[in-house]
Parts: C-alpha cells; sequence; structure tokens
C-alpha cells in the first residue's frame, strides 16, 4: 500500500464561482468524501482558505521572520487536498479522476515517502 | 570465438523476458535491470573465452537472479531472505508465464503517468533491450541526459508505485493505445527523423517492428496491435523506394515502386486482411488499410483513391484530427481534382506544419496559381524541421516556377 496526497490546484485571481456552482461541487466532494471512507482508502482530507489569508515563516540566523502571503507568489495554488491509501497508482488515479470532477480543477498525484 | 557483436544481438533479443520476470520476482524494476545488465557484462568476459552457454536464455535469467540476490544480500534488502525462496520459470514451464510477464512490463514502460519520452526510452532500454547510449544516440541526446531520464522514470515508478499488471478490461483499450502509440513513435523517430541530416535511422525501424511483431505474439486478439504491425511493415516495405542517390526525400507518387520489398508487402497486406476480417476496425488497422491501397496498385495512377478517401472518412469518424483532415484532402485532390482540396484545406487549422503548407504549395501549383504556390512553399520551406525535407521543398518551390 502507498499513501498518496491528491491535491486540488486552483488558478489564483480567477473569476469567483459563482455560488450555486460552488454548493454543487461542495456537495460532490461530501460524497466523494463519503464514499472514500467507505471503501477504507481515507486517510485525511482537508479544504484550505484562500492563499491571502496564509503567513509564511523563515528562520534566517536563528530568528524566526514572518511574511504575510502564501509561498510561492505562484499563479496557481492549493485549495485542498486529501491523503488516501491506495494499493498502486493505478488506484490513486481513479480516486483522483472521481476526485478533479467534484473539484472542477485539475488534481496532482504525488505519493508520500515510505514511514 | 563468440563475438562481441554476437552477445549484444542475444542480449537485445533476451534481456526483455529476464528483466520482465526479474521485476515480477524482486518487485523492483530497477533492481531487475541492473541485474541483467551485470549478467550482460559478465557475458561479454566470459563468453569470448568459454564459449556460448547452451541456453544463453537460460544463462541470462539464472545469472541476473543470481546478481540480483547477492546484491540484494550485500544491501542487507528486507527483501533478499524472500529472494533466497525465488523460483525462477524453468524450460518445462508453459511459455505464457514469462509472456505475461513481458506483457506486464511492457504496460508498466507505456504507463501513461509517465512523460512520453520516459517511455519511450523505458521501452527500448527494458522490452527491447538497447544499450543507454544506443538509446541516447538515436534519439540524438547526451548520454547523460538519457541515462537521468531513465533514472528518474525508474525512479518515478517505484515511488509512485505503479503497478506490474496488466491492466484490467476497462482501461485496457486505452492502455493498448497507449503501448501502440509508444511503439508507432519510436518508428516514425526512425522513419523521419526530426532533427538532423540523417533522414532515415533505420536501427528504430527495425526496433519498433520487432516490437510490435513481439506485441502481436502477446496479444494476438488485439486487431490494433495487428494493425500498427501491419502500417508499420507497409512503410517499412518502401524504404529503399523513399529517398533518392542524395538522400532526398520521393514522395509516394514518384517512388520506383519495383524497389518496394514484395516480401514485406505481402506480409503486410495478409496482415490487414486477417485484422478487417475481426471487424473492429480502428486508427491503425484503417491507416495499415490505405497503405495497403497504395502497395496494391502498380503504378501511382493506378491507385484506388475512392476506397483511400473512404478510410479516411472511417478514420475521421473515430479519431479526428487535422493531419488526417489534411491527407484526406490530398487524396481528394487526386479523386476530385484540386480545387475541392484546396477548400477542404482552407478549413483545417494546421498553419504551423511545413506540410500543411507545402500541401497547399501543391494545389495552388496545380491549379497554375504560381506566385501563390510560391509564396506557401517559402512558408513551408520556413517550418521545415530537417534538412532532406527543406531541400525537397526547394526543389519543388522550383518547379512552380520559384527563382
Amino acid at each position: 500500500m502507498t499513501q498518496y496526497l491528491l491535491s486540488v490546484h486552483y488558478v489564483d485571481g480567477e473569476g469567483a464561482t459563482p455560488a450555486e456552482e460552488l454548493e454543487a461541487a461542495y456537495a460532490d466532494v461530501d460524497a466523494l468524501n463519503q464514499t472514500l471512507q467507505d471503501k477504507g482508502v481515507w486517510v485525511f482530507a482537508g479544504g484550505l482558505h484562500e492563499p491571502s489569508t496564509a503567513t509564511v515563516v523563515r528562520v534566517v540566523d536563528g530568528e524566526a521572520l514572518m511574511t504575510d502571503g502564501p509561498f510561492p507568489e505562484a499563479k496557481e495554488q492549493i485549495g485542498g487536498f486529501w491523503i488516501l491509501e491506495c494499493a498502486d497508482l493505478d488506484e490513486a488515479l481513479d480516486w483522483a479522476k472521481q476526485a478533479a470532477v467534484a473539484c472542477k480543477a485539475p488534481v496532482e498525484v504525488r505519493p508520500f515517502q515510505d514511514a | 570465438m563468440v563475438e562481441t557483436v554476437e552477445i549484444e544481438r542475444l542480449f537485445r533479443h533476451q534481456s526483455g523476458k529476464a528483466v520482465a520476470t526479474l521485476t515480477r520476482l524482486f518487485g523492483d524494476v530497477s533492481v531487475a535491470e541492473e541485474a541483467v545488465q551485470d549478467a550482460f557484462l559478465t557475458a561479454l568476459r566470459r563468453w569470448p573465452r568459454d564459449g556460448l552457454p547452451p541456453s544463453p536464455e537460460g544463462w541470462i535469467m539464472v545469472t541476473a537472479r543470481n546478481r540480483a540476490i547477492d546484491r540484494m544480500r550485500r544491501e542487507a534488502n528486507r527483501q533478499a531472505r524472500q529472494a533466497d525462496a525465488v523460483v525462477l520459470p524453468s524450460p518445462d514451464d508453459p511459455v505464457d508465464a514469462v509472456m505475461d510477464d513481458e506483457l506486464r512490463l511492457i504496460f508498466l514502460c507505456c504507463h501513461p503517468a509517465l512523460a512520453m519520452h520516459a517511455r519511450v526510452a523505458l521501452t527500448l532500454r527494458l522490452v527491447a533491450g538497447l544499450q543507454t547510449p544506443e538509446i541516447a544516440r538515436a534519439f540524438l541526446v547526451p548520454e547523460p541526459t538519457m541515462a537521468q531520464r531513465l533514472v528518474r522514470a525508474k525512479r518515478k515508478i517505484q515511488a509512485a508505485n505503479i503497478p506490474f499488471r496488466v491492466p484490467p478490461d476497462a482501461d485496457l483499450v486505452d492502455r493498448v493505445a497507449a503501448v501502440l502509440a509508444v511503439i508507432y513513435l519510436v518508428y516514425n523517430e526512425g522513419h523521419t527523423a526530426s532533427t538532423g541530416t540523417e533522414l532515415v535511422r533505420d536501427d528504430l525501424c527495425s526496433e519498433a517492428i520487432r516490437l510490435a511483431r513481439h506485441l502481436v505474439e502477446l496479444m494476438p486478439d488485439e486487431p490494433e496491435a495487428v494493425g500498427l504491425l501491419a502500417l508499420l511493415i507497409l512503410t517499412q516495405s518502401r524504404r529503399a523506394a523513399r529517398v533518392d542517390a542524395e538522400g532526398l526525400l520521393i514522395r509516394l507518387a514518384d517512388q520506383d515502386r519495383s524497389l518496394w520489398d514484395r516480401e514485406l508487402v505481402a506480409e503486410g497486406q495478409e496482415l490487414v486482411r486477417a485484422c478487417l476480417r475481426r471487424n473492429r476496425p480502428g486508427p491503425y488497422q484503417l491507416q495499415a488499410a490505405m497503405a495497403a491501397v497504395h502497395s496494391d496498385a502498380a503504378a501511382a495512377e493506378d491507385t484506388d483513391w475512392s476506397q483511400i478517401v473512404a478510410l479516411y472518412d472511417q478514420l475521421i469518424e473515430r479519431a479526428p484530427s487535422q493531419v488526417a483532415a489534411m491527407n484526406r484532402a490530398i487524396a481528394l485532390a487526386e479523386l476530385s481534382g484540386p480545387e475541392p482540396a484546396l477548400a477542404a484545406l482552407d478549413g483545417i487549422d494546421l498553419e504551423d506544419s511545413h506540410l500543411y503548407h507545402a500541401t497547399r504549395a501543391e494545389m495552388l501549383h496545380r491549379l497554375g496559381r504560381p506566385e501563390l504556390a510560391v509564396a506557401a512553399y517559402d512558408i513551408a520551406i520556413a517550418l521545415a524541421t530537417n534538412d532532406a525535407e527543406a531541400a525537397f521543398l526547394r526543389r519543388r518551390r522550383g518547379l512552380a516556377g520559384g527563382t
């Protein structure tokens, strides 16, 4: 078994999604989460607030410096993620396809290092 | 005395089986590859001195397995104990077991999660048994770049846990198409080198045909695999007629058909008939059928263009593409003249393709519009990606009245 991070990528600053579309997406994601739990692949999942709510901490000469905003200043940002435990990449990719449909956004699948 | 060339040839033809079986036994494609490579180096040292072993194929499998176990012991790998229990297929086993492994290896190397150039490199290295420097030379990239590409791809296979198996039925059609695309790309890279001065790189063409032949052995019920093999063989049959003494491209219509390899033509046509009988047509079978129609014509003017256009219609219905639409227009010109062909070309969006502009130029030339034809040839020449094609286009431009 391998654990995978499925991260949902949104393009920052793109027009806001209409409320009804957003609601439909939330419902789809809820349904997917239920299926993932029923199938025993669900490890953890969460949606994130928008990138502008982020704070970056870095240590310079032993001192912590804080800066406002996401790291890095990229056009695309992670909007949420799943951690799934799957038999292999093909299974993870199948779930990613359903996740991308539910979120209406591209999903990146990346394996965790072995614990 | 066993020559190095002979050892290289044997490994090229046999090592894919060993890599496939060891990948299953040890669960790691890198371990399998390194073990087979170790066996190769041992063979290079020993065979010229001791002569060929009674069964080179069995020798490669056993030696590579032992090397893998040695390596795992040295690295105190937790799989080492399991490896001791590893049982190799014996010559009495049904050949199916090894063939299943080979098929799994092919699907692994051609997995859509890998970049296309990585799929091609992996397939040539692990399935076709080419050495990394050979692959680097064939694709005109520096050897360290190719080596790095292979390392990265194998690392992804291991880290992302890409499965070593034949895909389930639901995915099979797409995954077979991905495998065929890799083999087709290898052939095309050899057939029309996209860069450089050498138009045909034979080694890639023959490796692609060998891979396609092998895939048909492994998946005899897959008509598209037979279709691809037929297409490659029929294309290959024209090889001697395709380039003139100066290395310039000769169009199908102008080729000396007596130079076509009759044996390959006959084999290709038989394969086309065999797969079409199954009545499950697909893009490769339809393209192979077109190649077979051309092969039927003793001279270019005997070509059954109505059948070619009909086959393009079927192809576009199944796999719509701008390139197919362009080729249909070329066939239409032969069937109904340049005017409807030019009208069809106007509706096609291939502005970046030298072939598109060359085709438009040809139609304009036939319609007696020399200025427009020359202008279109100029665009085509500027876009051409290899010297032989550019030289061909300059010659056509001259015939159209360009100075």
